[in-house]
């Protein structure tokens, strides 16, 4: 019973946080609603048993996307009023299509549901063993069976970081103040930067 | 009783709010930016359910690789804005056509 009114209570915020994201007027409004509509997806995801995913969800997503998101939101200064010009142009065909497209995925679980087509019995299903927690058994596959698949998500967050900071880095403009030379600093040595001096009390040291 | 086919119409209803919201707000990156986050999270409700469904864990390590995908892209695109606007001024997309030579 409360496994139900969980669910229903993730699925309605999940779907009606969904809504406001694309509905909303302020682009900044839109991220705040993304990441509720991402914490319930968690919430869905835990009352699964999928912990380690909600979890994921919540760390990246609204720990990393949204906030990122929000940052260039609010440091691109856009006149967001005029980006809403083509909203009721493009809102009867967009929701005709997304009408024909929601018709086609209902009819898709319909069959689904209704016996699906038999495609045979996956072997060597990766089943989490008993007692054993999820966590435990994703990170056993994780670095066992898919350590290369593993290894190509690590690359492409490689290749993303690089490519994200290659196309913004702005070189710093030729003979601006406080620029370091690098080779000159390590050039020095320590007999040319520095000097014993002993001066006669009361004289004072002249560089 | 809540069973798979209950994740399944969740997970439909967002992908095609992510469709929409591409529709809709043609003119604003960073709306369809988090349009594609939206069908991405669908595709990983969809993976997760099916994944607890059939007792499998493999669903839930290709929901983890979907999200890595979906923060690059994130990340990636943010960027690709980010030098758009500083560019031109406005992130408007119905007018970009730099690329035609």
């Amino acid at each position: 019973m409360i496994q139900a009114l969980a669910f229903y209570l993730f699925a309605g915020l999940v779907i009606a946080s969904a809504v406001m994201v694309i509905m909303s007027r302020n682009p900044v409004h839109s991220v705040l609603w993304l990441i509720l509509a991402f914490f319930n997806a968690a919430g869905l995801m835990v009352l699964v048993g999928a912990e380690f995913i909600a979890m994921l969800l919540v760390i990246v997503y609204v720990g990393a996307v949204a906030v990122l998101f929000l940052f260039v939101v609010m440091m691109l200064d856009i006149d967001f009023a005029a980006m809403r010009a083509g909203f009721i142009k493009n809102f009867p065909l967009g929701i005709a299509i997304a009408a024909i497209l929601l018709a086609e995925l209902l009819l898709g679980i319909g069959a689904y549901n209704a016996g699906g087509l038999e495609l045979g019995t996956p072997d060597g299903a990766a089943t989490q063993g008993v007692g054993q927690s999820n966590i435990e058994a994703i990170g056993g596959l994780l670095y066992g069976r898919y350590i290369l698949l593993f290894e190509v998500a690590g690359i492409i967050l490689l290749v993303a970081m690089i490519g994200a900071i290659v196309l913004t880095f702005q070189p710093p403009k030729p003979g601006a103040r406080g620029r370091q030379n690098v080779g000159k600093q390590i050039a020095r040595r320590p007999h040319e930067a520095t000097v014993m001096k002993n001066p006669e009390v009361g004289q004072g040291v002249e560089l | 009783m809540i069973g798979v086919e209950h994740y399944l119409v969740v997970g439909a209803i967002l992908f095609v709010l992510g469709v929409l919201g591409i529709f809709l707000n043609r003119k604003n990156v960073i709306v369809i930016l988090m349009a594609v986050e939206l069908i991405l999270l669908a595709v990983n409700i969809n993976l997760v359910a099916f994944s607890a469904f059939m007792d499998d864990l493999v669903g839930q390590v290709f929901a983890m690789l979907v999200l890595t995908v979906a923060a690059a892209e994130a990340a990636i695109g943010l960027a690709i804005l980010v030098i758009y606007f500083r560019g031109r001024g406005t992130i408007a997309v119905d007018d970009v056509n730099r690329m035609k030579g």
